[in-house]
């Protein structure tokens, strides 16, 4: 079976300095793959880069596609969804019409339905619907950008670190919640300093260092291997760093 | 003073007030979108009103080969900057847009003009050479620098006034022009006589504003454009093309500030440059709203419009300095009232 995204010795530079070096991963349809890794080692970079925000060198493929000669504009027609870490919301606008624009590229009798399942998802976002996106709280701003990524109907949600200065209990939910969209058919890609929540729910990790890739398998075998418990899980194995 | 030169100079200042809040709003608008000082708005206003003007007279403006020379440029930029990934959908769509319009435009006017054209051919044909002028000024002179700075596009902005004002020499020689009326009709109400190109002044203004309070609030074009204008990453991530709303907002702010010059030019005698003061006024207006509200914006147009009555008729020597003063208190109470504002990087 054909990967849904498929990411080819990805190089990815600041000026001269190579923030991500030769890195190949893929996602399948109906599957939750998680990256996981310290503060700088490059995951927001390349989901970026993914994106298009940032240039790469390498190959990118998404089902079945060249990404290359697309802007970002033309990978989210294909079904490829970022919600970046800093959420870029429309402040100044209400909830309901940052939704609304999350279906730009969608026909308006297919928005109105992802409308109705985003409420169903997010029932605070249903309440707070004529309130401006800049006063939500931080896990409301949160559900209103994966929000507003669901109303494109993507195929590949991107999440960049979802549950950053949140409250345990909103992470919790936010979770849940990832773990959901699989059964709706959305594939996750998600990057997460919080690598025990985010081992629960993915199929497979990949565990990032200084730009590389040193791990990658299976959740279970992620979560499992001594260095990564040691380094990221916060408690230690006896014995050496597998890493 | 008496009550009615009070009244005379109140109605003068609304009418000229009216022009320079569409002026002010449309800066404000494409400040919002493209964080471009759009300078070059009082060229739209000559361009609008002279083009207009010759029209009347049975000439072709040369504003009309003007626009097909800038689609010309415009293609070759779309296909530059496209080499890497051709498709036969964009080249398509760029020749359409850029070549067959404006070349189909010159030959409409070629067609068309006459001393016995109907004033609304004519008014429609010097708005459509203006909007091809602002499209294609967007394309050219801001589109490829769209991610650098304010004072970057600010610079480009008073490049793209010289040449325009320049150009607008030759189109137009050094002589002034005025238009034929939109209409004669005439009301009179107490001492005061509204006369149908003042309506047609209030009309419009007020027309302008609803439909764009209406376009930005309700549809899904207008609602994208806010988007732009909010968070320039977040609108691409869901999939807006940030070029297309910057040529929107050009097309809005060229159609506005023609509208503009072909209401003013039959009051008042135009010439190449006067377009610019007109425009700075709108301006002034524009910085009192701060260069986001458009409410505010419209209030101060008026403000500056009456001041500008009242001191033509106290102190006329001294009437635009008075009129450019008003923009130092606000200036200096922005800057104390407002927190510095960091510059967006995307």
């Amino acid at each position: 079976m054909n990967a849904l995204l498929s990411v080819i010795d990805v190089h990815i530079s600041y000026g001269k300095v190579e923030a991500v070096r030769g890195v190949s991963l893929d996602v399948a349809g109906n599957e939750i793959v998680t990256i996981i890794g310290a503060n700088g080692a490059g995951k927001t970079t390349l989901l970026n880069a993914i994106m298009g925000v940032l240039p790469l060198r390498g190959r990118t493929a998404f089902a079945g596609t060249d990404m290359a000669p697309l802007d970002i504009e033309d990978r989210v027609a294909t079904g490829l969804s970022l919600v970046p870490e800093h959420r870029e919301l429309f402040g100044s606008m209400n909830v309901e019409d940052n939704l609304e624009l999350g279906a730009f590229r969608i026909a308006k009798a297919v928005a109105a339905t992802s409308l109705e399942r985003v409420y169903a998802l997010f029932p605070r976002l249903k309440e707070r619907r004529k309130q401006l996106a800049g006063t939500l709280s931080g896990g409301e701003q949160q559900m209103l950008a994966m929000g507003r990524a669901l109303m494109g109907a993507p195929k590949l949600l991107m999440l960049d670190e979802p549950s950053l200065g949140l409250a345990p209990i909103i992470v919790a939910d936010i979770f849940r919640i990832v773990g959901e969209l699989r059964s709706a058919g959305v594939s996750v890609l998600l990057v997460e300093q919080n690598a025990q929540a985010a081992l629960q729910i993915a199929d497979r990790a990949y565990v990032m260092e200084l730009g590389e890739f040193v791990l990658s398998g299976s959740a279970k075998d992620i979560a499992a291997n001594k260095g990564v418990a040691a380094s990221y899980l916060g408690f230690q194995h006896e014995g050496d760093s597998a890493i | 003073m008496n009550t009615t030169i009070m009244l005379f100079l109140l109605q003068d200042g609304i009418t000229n007030g009216a022009i320079y809040a569409l002026l002010g709003l449309a800066l404000v608008l494409v400040f919002a979108v493209t964080r471009v000082i759009l300078i070059p708005q009082g060229e739209f206003v000559t361009y609008g009103a002279l083009s207009y003007a010759m029209l009347a007279t049975g000439q072709v403006p040369g504003t009309a080969r003007l626009a097909v020379a800038m689609g010309l440029v415009a293609f070759a930029l779309d296909l530059f900057f496209a080499r890497k990934a051709l498709h036969a959908r964009l080249v398509i769509r760029s020749v359409a847009l850029n070549i067959v319009f404006p070349v189909a435009l010159l030959g409409l006017v070629y067609a068309l003009v006459g001393p016995h054209t109907p004033i609304a051919v004519n008014i429609a044909l010097a708005l459509l050479i203006v909007a091809a002028i602002g499209l294609f000024l967007y394309r050219i002179a801001f589109q490829p620098i769209a991610h650098t700075s304010v004072l970057v596009l600010l610079i480009a902005s008073v490049g793209c006034h010289l040449a325009l004002q320049g150009l607008g020499l030759v189109f137009f020689g050094a002589e002034g022009l005025r238009g034929p009326a939109l209409s004669s009709a005439a009301v009179t109400a107490g001492p005061l006589r509204f006369t149908g190109q003042s309506l047609a002044v209030y009309g419009l203004t007020v027309g302008f504003i609803v439909a764009l309070w209406l376009f930005f609030g309700y549809t899904k074009t207008g609602k994208a454009l806010r988007a732009t204008a909010v968070n320039r990453l977040g609108a691409r991530l869901v999939g807006i093309r940030t070029t297309l709303s910057g040529q929107i907002a050009f097309l809005l702010a060229s159609v506005i500030g023609a509208i503009s010059g072909i209401l003013i030019v039959p009051i008042t005698t135009l010439y190449y440059d006067t377009g610019f003061l007109i425009g700075l006024k709108g301006f002034i207006a524009a910085i009192i709203g701060g260069l986001v509200s458009y409410p505010l914006t419209a209030v101060a147009a008026i403000v500056v419009g009456i001041v500008e009555a009242f001191s033509s008729f106290y102190a006329s020597n001294f009437k635009e300095v008075i009129v450019f003063t008003l923009i130092l208190p606000v200036l200096v109470l922005r800057s104390l009232a407002a927190p510095q504002v960091e510059e967006e990087k995307d």
